[in-house]
């Protein structure tokens, strides 16, 4: 348990010591994009009867922002203790492939609340958000999409050898399934075949399920979206799970 | 006496390559044991293959008695390893990154070890300082100081003296001959020999993965027969009949082998019969270099 502690606890200095581009850098660029789409999109777009654009567009830029922290966070570790070698410290000790994953999950998870909470209280200052409708789903969402990324982010980081190779996993995978998961919009405005395809994206869900806390009103019940994210977050576990106790690309 | 660290047939492949080939190798609680090889030989791939960082095709390895995959736990907790880079986390300052590896390891409130290694390595003055700040000797001294914040009772130490300036290693070698004193076992590489001559008790040398060498210290000298003389020559040049005894010419000095004083009498006279002065001359004894330079150029295999 000490052991996990403190790794767990190396793994939050490191990002707390940069503060700075860890968690406000973020925050205010999700600032930005909410004023920018705001005035660009607010007259012309209505998601929700009742719900403004602004308003509407919060919880997708919170959920955003977590997913890119989360990810961030353990994939950055990993791969620059790799290629700074310094990883051999964890290697060496007698930590568990277990407590590993546990803690970089839980350091990641740590961030995404961090950035979440963070653009969250600095939107209450810009706009007048309505109290949420349920609390403790927009949480539950988070917790568990910050789990999601920061266990996509241990696969990319140990995967990855170079960091151009971690910028494509990024750029690749990540931005598009954001993107493309209705950060922006609800899929009801998408062609129909878009509406299908955005079905079998994960981070779909996520946004989708976070919105419900929010509002009281999703694509899908909030229920299957927490089925599909709690299902996807144990199958993206086993397989980070899996390669720290192979030791693949890790122990040679 | 106990096995420290055990390997029985260990084998590695890269591919084609042959990193380590049939290793056994049994180093007994206590000792001082030096590891060496050219490099490439298979040093850096044995000592991560007892530290678990790599893992071995075949063969068993041991730690105190611990199977190093199996018993991963216990195995780990008994080694200390301070690796060849100059690896560290620039997150943190040297006391924080000697706390952060103690508790790796189970431990909390170390303090008053950590100020006693901090102490014996001379970083009192770097405690607080950022390991990027620090200089290469002093990070050296900090990776040292990782590898024993948990106590363990086998160190190895992978070259700890490259690029490391002469006040240092004295200070690193008291420290470490400190350990070995209380009961640590010390296994060294370093392409250094005359350190290793003097501070290890055993040897073993490793020649393309294979071991060609495996005895103590004196055993290996005292199995070297005839002395290597070294002499300075004018005018520079040399009379046929002693080309065959010549082992090495720098350009300015010409190294024979020699088994005997009557023959470096018949290299002189041979010399004065051409009017060849000599400017220098040494006999050197019989030492480590010698061995390990005849075991890697006759390949022998015990």
């Amino acid at each position: 348990m000490v052991g996990f502690l403190t790794l767990l606890k190396k793994e939050i200095l490191r990002f707390w010591k940069v503060g700075f581009q860890t968690i406000l850098a973020p925050i205010v660029s999700s600032l930005l994009y909410l004023l920018i789409f705001n005035q660009a999109f607010a007259a012309h777009v209505e998601a929700y009867p009742d719900i403004p654009y602004s308003i509407f567009l919060i919880p997708g830029l919170i959920m955003m922002a977590v997913i890119q922290n989360a990810f961030a966070n353990s994939s950055s570790s990993l791969i620059q203790s790799k290629i700074s070698g310094n990883i051999v410290f964890v290697l060496l000790s007698p930590l568990s492939y277990k407590e590993v994953f546990y803690a970089y999950i839980l350091a990641s998870t740590i961030r995404g609340l961090l950035v979440g909470m963070g653009v969250y209280i600095v939107t209450l200052l810009f706009f007048d958000m309505p109290p949420m409708f349920l609390p403790i789903w927009a949480l539950l969402f988070i917790i568990i999409g910050s789990a999601i990324l920061g266990a996509l982010g241990i696969i990319a980081g140990i995967w990855a050898e170079k960091f151009d190779q971690l910028a494509a996993f990024q750029n690749f995978i990540i931005l598009p399934l954001t993107f493309l998961s209705g950060v922006f919009y609800t899929i009801h405005s998408l062609p129909y075949v878009w509406q299908k395809l955005s079905h079998i994206n994960p981070f779909f869900y996520l946004i989708d399920g976070f919105r419900y806390g929010f509002f009281g009103v999703s694509d899908v019940s909030p229920y299957v979206s927490l089925i599909i994210v709690t299902a996807c977050f144990i199958g993206i576990s086993k397989i980070a799970i899996n390669m720290l106790k192979t030791g693949y690309k890790l122990r040679h | 006496m106990n096995s420290a660290i055990e390997l029985i047939k260990v084998c590695k492949r890269y591919g084609s390559l042959n990193a380590l080939h049939n290793i056994d190798l049994d180093i007994q609680a206590g000792e001082f044991f030096a590891l060496l090889g050219p490099n490439g030989a298979g040093k850096t791939t044995l000592i991560n293959i007892i530290a678990g960082l790599t893992l071995a095709d075949s063969g068993s390895t041991k730690v105190m008695g611990h199977e190093v995959i199996q018993q991963y736990d216990d195995a780990r907790r008994n080694l200390g390893v301070v690796p060849q880079e100059l690896v560290f986390d620039p997150f943190f300052t040297v006391r924080e990154a000697l706390t952060i590896q103690s508790g790796y390891y189970g431990i909390r409130n170390n303090d008053s070890w950590i100020n006693e290694i901090i102490h014996n390595l001379g970083l009192t003055d770097k405690a607080d300082t950022n390991m990027r700040a620090l200089s290469g000797g002093m990070k050296r001294r900090v990776l040292v100081a990782q590898a024993l914040v948990h106590k363990p009772p086998v160190i190895i130490l992978d070259e700890p003296t490259a690029g490391v300036d002469v006040a240092l290693r004295q200070t690193l070698w008291d420290f470490i001959n400190q350990l070995n004193r209380d009961g640590h076992t010390i296994v060294l590489t370093t392409h250094y020999l005359e350190e290793a001559e003097i501070l290890c008790n055993r040897v073993a040398m490793l020649k393309q993965g294979k071991l060609v060498a495996l005895d103590t210290m004196q055993n290996l000298i005292s199995g070297i027969s005839g002395y290597t003389l070294r002499l300075k020559l004018f005018p520079d040049t040399l009379p046929a009949e002693l080309n065959k005894k010549l082992i090495n010419y720098n350009g300015e000095y010409y190294l024979f082998d020699v088994d005997s004083y009557g023959q470096i009498e018949f290299i002189l006279a041979s010399l004065r019969r051409i009017n060849i002065k000599v400017l220098d001359m040494n006999i050197l004894q019989p030492d480590l270099e010698k061995v390990f330079v005849n075991m890697m150029h006759n390949g022998a295999t015990q």
